[in-house]
């Protein structure tokens, strides 16, 4: 397999105060690879500099063999990445409908019909919902909402930033399932930053485990999950 | 009742101006959360560059209907084409550089920039008010009352109501309607996922000060044939209303610049005719303090919450 992703060593401040202590992560094509850590361990800010902004100020990101490092955010957004961010970042005063127009910017609109009825297909609430303003929409409508808006653009690479927040396990679970079958059926590579972890290691290939800015355990996803420092800091006595 | 309806007719033609302009101001401050107080001297520049184009191509009341309109229409063009470049050019070298700047800089070099356009006018274009003549001429008489006094509407008075009608229309389909409009709107509500989705915030912001000046530059060449006189200081007050406009409209709003636009326009026009003309800024200011104390987000404006 060929590495989709690389992060090299990337090394990210906030003005002086550092957020990411030299990152290492590999994503090959077709799988499924989480990130988990607690809250402020840098999770969102490593997503959000694979996508330019904040800037890494060390280190390199390699995506689909391109340095992608220091391209601006919109451009790096038309390489088919896309971003479901962290809060999903709705447009509350724009209807569904257009939420999902904006999702194709990137691509254009050639194929715009197959591609909407595909997102329908995964998350039929939204067809109903589609005149709807995406402020008006449940939390849970909203998360599905954010993903078929980055699926809109044909992603080769999802970023998925806490998709399960603040989200009823039903739902959770539905997306989950979504995010597996388009990973088996339609071979999408899936990095997914989640505090939610024992789902998020069930679902995924490898995990990665973040603390305070740096990469400290890595392993198959089954595997971290019955590893005892991950079972201590993550999952017992939360959920489950 | 015919007084009445003749101040009508002038408030609605001022109201166009103003809402033309206001639509600059409001549009700004939708995307980037500023008030580009150099607008009313963009609407200057265009009110120049339509009179120079206007004497450059021999444009005069002489000249016969369709030529005249084919004219006119030209004279638009390139105001609005050169207007636009400066306006670009405003934006790229005042504004961009201080983006993610604290809130006061691009207002302070706004006020710069507003003298800076001022004096290059002044020093290039000469200090003195520039006449000229009257170029669309004519009107008609809608009704006359039993003692003699005539209701007209002026040929200018209808180009100007029509064009309004026509760009705010096709404005509101832009932004509405098309990938631009809602490229524009998804960097006002949340830029940063704007550019998520691939979308070059930069340049989005850069068309939409392309647009205010294009705009503003249509106000500037039907003020140049309404009034006849223009000076390098005429974007000042008219800038300063069409703000005004925005605000009571609710500044953000589309629909709502054209509203205020209106109503400002309107407003002063009946207090110069019913109560005393030397007021009538007074008048105009008044309502902007009044929107702000009562109305803080305007007629149409949306409240500052959302849920989440």
């Amino acid at each position: 397999m060929t590495a989709l992703l690389s992060v090299n060593g990337v090394k990210t401040y906030y003005g002086k105060i550092v957020a990411l202590r030299g990152v290492d992560v590999e994503i090959n094509e077709g799988e499924i690879v989480t990130l988990i850590g607690a809250n402020g361990a840098g999770k969102s800010t490593l997503m959000m500099t694979i996508c330019g902004s904040p800037r890494a100020s060390e280190g390199s990101i390699v995506f689909g063999g391109k340095d992608i490092t220091n391209l601006p955010t919109h451009d790096i957004m038309r390489m088919s990445i896309s971003q479901s961010p962290e809060g999903r970042r709705i447009f509350p005063r724009m209807t569904v409908l257009e939420n999902l127009q904006m999702g194709a910017a990137a691509i254009g609109f050639d194929h715009f019909d197959a591609d909407i009825d595909r997102v329908f297909g995964l998350f039929p609430i939204l067809k109903k919902r589609q005149g709807q303003r995406g402020g008006t929409l449940s939390g849970g409508e909203q998360q599905m909402l954010a993903i078929a808006r980055a699926l809109m653009s044909r992603p080769k690479l999802l970023l998925l930033d806490e998709p399960s927040l603040g989200l009823a396990p039903l739902i959770v679970r539905q997306i989950f399932d979504v995010l597996r079958d388009l990973n088996q059926k339609e071979g999408l590579t899936v990095f997914l930053v989640e505090q939610n972890a024992y789902h998020a290691l069930r679902l995924a290939h490898r995990g990665y485990v973040m603390v305070n800015g740096e990469i400290t355990m890595t392993g198959a996803g089954r595997e971290l999950l019955k590893r005892e420092e991950v079972r201590a800091a993550y999952l017992e006595g939360g959920a489950h | 009742m015919e007084y009445f309806t003749q101040q009508l007719i002038n408030g609605v033609t001022l109201g166009s101006i103003y809402g033309l302009i206001a639509i600059g101001y409001t549009m700004v401050y939708g995307i980037i959360g500023m008030i580009n107080f150099a607008h009313g001297d963009i609407f200057m520049v265009g009110s120049f560059v339509g009179l120079i184009a206007v004497v450059v191509l021999g444009i005069s009341a002489a000249t016969p209907f369709f030529l005249l309109i084919l004219a006119l229409l030209v004279v638009i063009a390139i105001a609005m084409a050169l207007t636009a470049v400066w306006g670009w050019t405003v934006e790229r070298i005042a504004y961009r550089p201080l983006r993610g700047s604290f809130r006061l800089a691009p207002l302070i070099t706004a006020i710069g920039m507003s003298i800076t356009l001022q004096n290059f006018v002044q020093i290039s274009q000469g200090a003195r008010v520039k006449p000229v003549q009257p170029i669309v001429t004519g009107g008609y008489t809608l009704m006359e009352s039993a003692d003699g006094f005539v209701v007209q509407i002026s040929n200018i008075q209808i180009i100007i109501i029509v064009l309004t009608v026509v760009l705010m229309a096709g404005f509101t389909m832009l932004i509405n309607k098309t990938s631009l409009g809602r490229a524009q709107r998804a960097c006002e509500q949340d830029a940063r996922m704007a550019s998520l989705l691939g979308i070059n915030v930069d340049r989005t912001i850069s068309l939409t000060f392309v647009m205010g000046a294009a705009l503003a530059a249509v106000a500037g060449v039907m003020f140049v044939l309404y009034y006849g006189v223009i000076d390098f200081y005429i974007g000042f007050l008219a800038g300063v209303k069409a703000f005004t406009a925005a605000v009571l409209g609710g500044i953000g709003s589309l629909p709502g610049a054209m509203l205020g636009g209106l109503l400002i326009g309107l407003i002063e026009t009946f207090w110069s005719a019913y109560f005393s003309i030397e007021y009538k800024d007074v008048a105009a200011f008044s309502i902007l303090v009044i929107a702000l104390i009562f109305l803080p987000s305007g007629l149409l404006g949306r409240p500052e919450v959302e849920k989440v």
